[in-house]
């Protein structure tokens, strides 16, 4: 995939033969970022969307922050616990937890977003049932914990166990697909800053999520935004808190690698 | 003149060219059936002979190319008529009827990808080689071969 991609980059086949060089004498080992160094979304936003982004009064999404909040100490199921039962105070136990997700999960054996995070706690220590992907408390819920880490680069661990769903969601970003044949790069890394009728193309970089969605007029999760863009170029998207969406979540933390935590953004 | 029938051996004048025979008669792989498509010919870079036996109509060519539901062009192309917003993810056409003629025109709406495989312009008339594509539309090609015309028909005005 990556040699695919530098290859329409360096457009030679003489080129193409000395990327593939370099390549093996890396020893095939670390993946490379096509944007070395990645703009945040807000870099592409309208002054007027990140005056009601940076200004929490006016940041509609601060209305899940509370519902969240709430959340947070509300006990439920048949333990009898809330999630405060356990973490305590969210400002210091769940700092920087939004930065370093999606996480490899040992016990699951695979990678886990923090939605999915939250649902395993609920099932499992908590006994009550998971919450719907992208459904209007687990959005609420996922806001307050990415704000606790807002500001905090984000920095997944992509070795070791981790590696392989990691190379997965880089294949699928890397995948042509859908009538319109676009690969998620066609967009966000050959044409940012172009436009789109009147989107401007930013990078397409997940720094910024759950992000309070203007045409929406509500906090949408990261992979409701990316069916969007799949269904934009007439794929067929898979299913929200499945495998593949998981593991293209887990690439796109990757590539926004040392950018903050911008949770919750706002977005036209 | 020329064969719209799908299916037919390549006419001798298409073997003299020694060219490629574009016959997209294939079924899509996975569920929906695919649209059988007309057959054309690729010489060098592009289709030199008309899919349909009907003349394009430019007019409708335009609104083609206006159309969100169908060529959506001015969504990636600032072309020389009103639109409320207009992309610039592909090179602007004013002109380009005077920079290409119309077999060239017509290779880069069927399979701009025959050109440059990197190209990010998606094919209009082509349902084999593409994976996961919605349901609705599975097998069948963005525009039908008269609306390829057609806007190939406007295209051409673009001098
Ligand atoms: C046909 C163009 C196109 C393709 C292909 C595309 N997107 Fe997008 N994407 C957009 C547009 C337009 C927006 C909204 C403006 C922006 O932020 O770029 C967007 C926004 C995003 C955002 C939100 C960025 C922010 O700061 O709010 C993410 C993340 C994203 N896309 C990821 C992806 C991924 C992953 C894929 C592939 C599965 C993909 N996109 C494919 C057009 C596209
Ligand atoms: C998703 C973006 C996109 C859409 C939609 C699109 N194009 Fe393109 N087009 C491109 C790009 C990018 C190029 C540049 C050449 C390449 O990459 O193949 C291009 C190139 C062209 C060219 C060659 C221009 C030149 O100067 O070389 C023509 C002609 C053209 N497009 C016509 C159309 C028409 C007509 C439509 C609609 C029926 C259309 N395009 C829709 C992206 C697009």
């Amino acid at each position: 995939m990556r040699a695919r991609h530098l290859a329409g980059l360096a457009g030679g086949g003489v080129a193409l033969l000395g990327l593939a060089v370099a390549a093996l004498a890396q020893g095939g080992g670390e993946p490379q970022r096509a944007i070395p160094d990645p703009q945040s979304g807000r870099h592409f936003a309208t002054p007027e969307t990140l005056e009601i982004q940076d200004d929490d009064f006016q940041n509609p999404a601060f209305l899940w922050v509370e519902e969240g909040e709430r959340a947070w100490s509300h006990a439920e199921g048949s333990a009898g616990k809330s999630c405060a039962s356990c973490h305590g105070d969210a400002a210091e136990s769940m700092k920087g937890v939004r930065a370093r997700y999606p996480a490899f999960d040992a016990k699951k054996g695979r990678v886990v977003t923090l939605e999915q995070r939250v649902n395993i706690c609920r099932e499992e220590n908590m006994g009550a049932p998971p919450l719907r992907i992208d459904s209007r408390p687990l959005n609420a819920m996922t806001t307050y914990l990415g704000l606790q880490s807002r500001g905090m680069p984000v920095q997944v661990d992509i070795s070791g166990p981790a590696r392989p769903f990691f190379d997965k969601g880089e294949d699928f970003y890397n995948t042509r697909r859908g009538q319109l044949d676009m690969r998620c790069g066609s967009c966000h890394e050959d044409n940012f800053g172009r436009h789109l009728r009147a989107d401007l193309l930013s990078q397409g970089m997940s720094n910024g999520f759950p992000t309070y969605r203007l045409k929406e007029q509500r906090v949408i999760s990261l992979q409701y935004r990316l069916q969007g863009c799949v269904n934009d170029v007439r794929g067929q998207a898979p299913p929200m808190g499945g495998e593949e969406f998981t593991n293209l979540e887990f690439y796109l933390a990757w590539r926004a690698q040392g950018l903050p935590v911008e949770t919750p953004a706002v977005r036209r | 003149m020329r064969d719209p029938r799908p299916g037919l051996p390549p006419s001798p004048a298409r073997r003299r060219h020694g060219v490629l025979l574009a016959v997209a008669l294939l079924l899509a792989t996975g569920a929906a059936p695919a649209a059988t498509l007309l057959p054309y010919e690729v010489v060098e870079d592009a289709i030199p002979r008309p899919l349909t036996d009907k003349p394009g109509d430019p007019q409708r060519g335009r609104a083609i190319a206006l159309d969100r539901s169908k060529g959506n062009c001015v969504t990636c192309h600032e072309m020389p008529l009103r639109a409320d917003f207009q992309g610039n993810l592909g090179p602007p056409l004013a002109g380009v009827g005077g920079r290409y003629n119309a077999g060239e025109l017509r290779l880069r709406l069927v399979d701009s990808k025959r050109i440059n495989p990197e190209s990010n312009m998606p094919a209009y008339y082509k349902v084999e080689g593409l994976r996961d594509v919605r349901r609705e539309f599975a097998g069948k090609p963005i525009l039908e071969a008269q609306e390829v015309e057609d806007v190939l028909a406007f295209l051409l005005t673009l001098k």
